[in-house]
């Protein structure tokens, strides 16, 4: 016989107001198993909770049934409670009377009072089969990795790095600084984008607890929360990093050009180089798919003109392993392919470019040394179109989403050609303008009011050419009327978009993404760092597109959630988590397929079956890796998983509560 | 025509516009809020904002056009409620002047009667209404309008058969041939700037 204490909740109103508490204590007086019940006003307060500690002992209750709201608000609560008074936190229940009835049922207390007493019911039985856990713990290694070296992976290492952790930084390109070391300015204050961001980079790279591992990708992660173990494949560079000094003299006398993905192809590298002066390290990669001594085996320069003979073409992939106790996810976008409307013509003219070539054109280390030039005839536009939502906010070509920053960077952009060109105009078509930041919408405001830059409400139909003129067609919905313009140069604001690889780094290291291919947080408001993965976090735009100033704090959010897991020597970890029954086991696996933490594998385990020792495989569940999502027990077709706390038998005594009366 | 070669055309009007109304109308962010509050809006043919749409645009030439610009009765409800102290009541009234001083009245009645109601004002000091009501009819050519209203108003004593004049003829005499002189003036440096 169990004795089990039975408590409901009227919390204020929100339950007695359509729920008859005092009646559903009445009723499960009588139900088996119960010794104890009663109601309270508000049970999760002090002397609710005093009262719950009392019955336990006055009466010897041996679990406890609490009826009141869902227990992501309140079962930890108690679940100390009765800790505290000597049981085991989870020889408990919550029934919940609250967002399961007396809310949705507001207007009819009798059904709702009779609701409530199945729920009690259903968890009155399901108590009854707890069984006492116990909390395991595992270790953690004090050393984080960060996927990606843009701003946020550098902000997040920078600040991990400050709190005392070691830091990898792994950058898939040959030099840290992402997409903002190809940015001239950065709104809304107009500084320059790399006067800020190189000073972070030079830090980084000279940071005694960060290790920078460039023009190198994740290859495997295994392992869990404060112990993934992580296979990182380092490209053969064919330069001996130890040996280079970066003078520069192989890329210089290299024959072979190549068009420069910094410059978005808008003029030429080498095939050994530096992505870009100010790279970090400063020191080449051959690029193996144009050089010449990898595709007809001839040439060689770079290997007799360097001084320090660090060329070394025999250099191979690496593969390393190392262990971390947390991943930060700052993998960051691409930018929307302009091409996909042909109609923009992008592609076809050349003076129709994308947001970020334009960024080249203008900034000072650019292809045009910040002269702003057409990219057809190199003379300077007077009439400049920039047409916003490229990508952005069309479901029938594009993303459904807004991309947040392109209203900012075109206002932006409208300000660096009126200050450079200062017999210009510029023109933007736009369908809203959005500028949700500190000082946003003054900068917009000075872009049409002293920058007179004149924006215009509407979607371009389609740009054609006329001789050396642009003509962009589009609409003033404002007026109503069709407008033409005359353009010597069109920039398209490209969405924001997922890397074309998102998806797989993220079935990789085991976490969700949403549709578009960007990371999903645990929870939108509460939890915009983490992921549903333990010990895997998210910063910059690879969440969701962002400006720099959100990603820095987003950054810095990451980093200080990092560093309170590696502060820990141990983590707890959640005891109710699915075990196997490897006796009935057959190990067919489909628990390893579904399960989306990747907790579970096959098994190879020794059984004396009639005298002999057979060899089978089962499965095998890493508690450390279990969330308790229960997917694994409904997939089961031999019911040889189980979930603690939420075993088959006590659903089905819930079940039987609810439809055997 | 392209965009480009309007605002060419609009050019000089709308700079002429702008230094002589003071009025920044880029700022403008066609919320709407004008035309929404506007008593005459729905007889006009263009909304208040699509006024502002025009002159921010620098399709002044457009803006004078426009009836709207003559109905509205400069009661400066839209003025007094827009949300980025843009002067659109101001704005209308300096089109007004534009127009006119172009030669294009898109109401004429309306310039007819403002023209009546000034005269009245230079003649006597103070409106006479039955002269500002048959001059009105008179110059618009609509001669009985309203005339029912006539004899009820008399008999009531709401209006005067003759009119009466303010002691100090020759200061209204000074009030507008200084503010003749001075609008001129300024309208000729705002035209030739």
């Amino acid at each position: 016989m169990k004795k089990v204490g039975v408590f409901v909740c009227h919390c204020g109103s929100n339950i007695a107001h359509s729920v008859d508490c005092a009646k559903v204590a009445e009723t499960l007086k009588d139900f088996p198993n119960v010794a104890f019940s009663t109601d309270y006003k508000y049970m999760c307060s002090e002397p609710g909770q005093e009262l719950i500690k009392k019955a336990i002992k006055e009466q010897g209750l041996d679990r406890v049934v609490v009826c009141s709201c869902s227990p992501r608000m309140h079962e930890n609560t108690f679940r100390n409670c009765v800790a505290q008074a000597g049981l085991n936190p989870y020889m408990f229940e919550m029934a919940n009377i609250r967002e399961q009835c007396s809310w949705v049922h507001p207007d009819d207390m009798e059904k709702a009072t009779e609701k409530a007493i199945d729920l009690a019911k259903m968890a009155v039985s399901k108590v009854c089969y707890d069984e006492p856990l116990e909390k395991s713990y595992s270790p953690v290694t004090k050393r984080a990795l960060v996927v990606g070296g843009g701003i946020a992976g550098i902000q997040t290492a920078i600040d991990i790095a400050n709190n005392g952790f070691v830091v990898d930084i792994v950058e898939r390109t040959p030099s840290i600084g992402g997409k903002m070391s190809q940015i001239d300015k950065t709104f809304p204050t107009l500084d320059c984008s790399a006067c800020i961001l190189t000073p972070k980079m030079v830090e980084a790279s000279s940071h005694p607890n960060i290790n920078l591992i460039t023009f190198a990708e994740v290859e495997k992660v295994e392992g869990y929360v404060g112990n993934f173990d992580v296979t990182i494949r380092k490209k053969a560079r064919s330069v001996d990093m130890s040996k280079c000094t970066g003078c520069g003299t192989c890329w210089s006398k290299c024959p072979t050009k190549v068009p420069s993905e910094f410059e978005l192809g808008m003029s030429m590298r080498k095939a050994i180089y530096t992505p870009f002066p100010q790279a970090i390290p400063n020191k080449p990669v051959i690029d193996r798919e144009h050089c010449l001594k990898f595709t007809k085996g001839i040439c060689g320069v770079c290997s007799k003109v360097c001084p320090a003979g660090a060329i070394d073409y025999t250099i191979e992939d690496e593969l390393v392993t190392e262990r971390y106790g947390a991943i930060v996810m700052a993998t960051g976008y691409q930018l929307f392919d302009a091409s996909v409307y042909g109609e923009y013509g992008y592609g076809r003219y050349p003076d129709v470019i994308s947001g970020l070539q334009f960024e080249r054109l203008i900034n000072a280390s650019g292809p045009t040394m910040g002269h702003l030039l057409r990219p057809s005839d190199g003379k300077e536009p007077k009439n400049v179109v920039f047409i916003k939502c490229v990508g952005s906010r069309d479901e029938n070509k594009g993303k459904e989403y807004c991309s947040r920053t392109c209203c900012m960077y075109t206002a932006k952009q409208a300000t660096l050609v009126r200050d450079k060109i200062k017999d210009s105009k510029v023109y933007v078509f736009y369908m809203d303008v959005r500028t949700p930041g500190k000082g946003y919408e003054e900068f917009y405001n000075r872009t049409t009011e002293k920058y007179e830059a004149n924006y215009i409400r509407g979607r371009v139909s389609k740009i054609t050419q006329e001789g050396d003129k642009l003509l962009v067609h589009g609409e003033d919905t404002l007026l109503g009327r069709p407008v033409k313009v005359e353009a010597d140069m069109v920039v398209l604001a490209t969405a924001m978009v997922s890397n074309p690889d998102a998806a797989h780094l993220a079935q990789l290291v085991g976490f969700s993404y949403d549709k578009d291919g960007f990371y999903t947080e645990s929870h939108p408001k509460l939890a915009p760092v983490e992921t549903h993965t333990a010990g895997v976090f998210l910063a910059g735009a690879c969440q969701g597109p962002k400006d720099i100033p959100d990603t820095v704090a987003q950054a810095g959010a990451a980093a200080v959630k990092v560093t309170a897991l590696l502060s820990k020597d141990k983590l707890e970890t959640e005891p109710s988590v699915s075990v196997v029954d490897q006796k009935n086991c057959a190990g067919c696996g489909h628990c390893v397929n579904i399960c989306p933490y990747r907790a579970i594998s096959l098994e190879t385990i020794q059984e004396r079956v009639n005298g002999k020792t057979i060899e089978r495989k089962v499965a095998h569940v890493n508690s450390s890796l279990c969330r308790g999502c229960g997917a694994c027990t409904v997939t089961c077709r031999s019911s040889s998983i189980s979930l603690k706390h939420f075993t088959n038998k006590q659903i089905l005594a819930e079940v039987d509560a609810l439809c055997l009366q | 025509m392209t965009l480009n070669e309007l605002q060419q055309q609009g050019a000089m009007a709308t700079e002429t516009l702008e230094k002589l109304s003071q009025v920044e109308a880029r700022k403008c962010y066609q919320c709407g809020k004008c035309s929404a509050g506007c008593p005459v809006a729905e007889y006009m043919d263009i909304m208040p904002r699509q006024v502002m749409r025009l002159v921010q645009l620098g399709l002044t030439d457009e803006a004078l056009k426009s009836k709207a610009i003559w109905l509205c009765a400069t009661c400066d409800t839209c003025s007094t409620r827009c949300p980025r102290n843009v002067d659109i009541a101001h704005e209308m009234e300096t089109l007004r002047i534009l127009a006119k001083r172009k030669g294009i009245v898109g109401e004429k009645d309306i310039d007819k009667f403002h023209n009546v109601f000034l005269d009245m004002v230079k003649k006597f000091g103070r409106v006479y209404e039955v002269g500002l009501i048959v001059g009105r009819n008179v110059t618009t050519g609509k001669l009985f309008r309203d005339v029912n209203y006539g004899l009820p108003y008399l008999s009531k004593r709401k209006v005067h058969l003759l009119p009466e004049k303010v002691k100090a003829k020759d200061e209204i005499n000074r009030i507008f041939a200084k503010a003749e002189e001075y609008a001129l003036k300024e309208l000729k440096e705002a035209e030739n700037k």
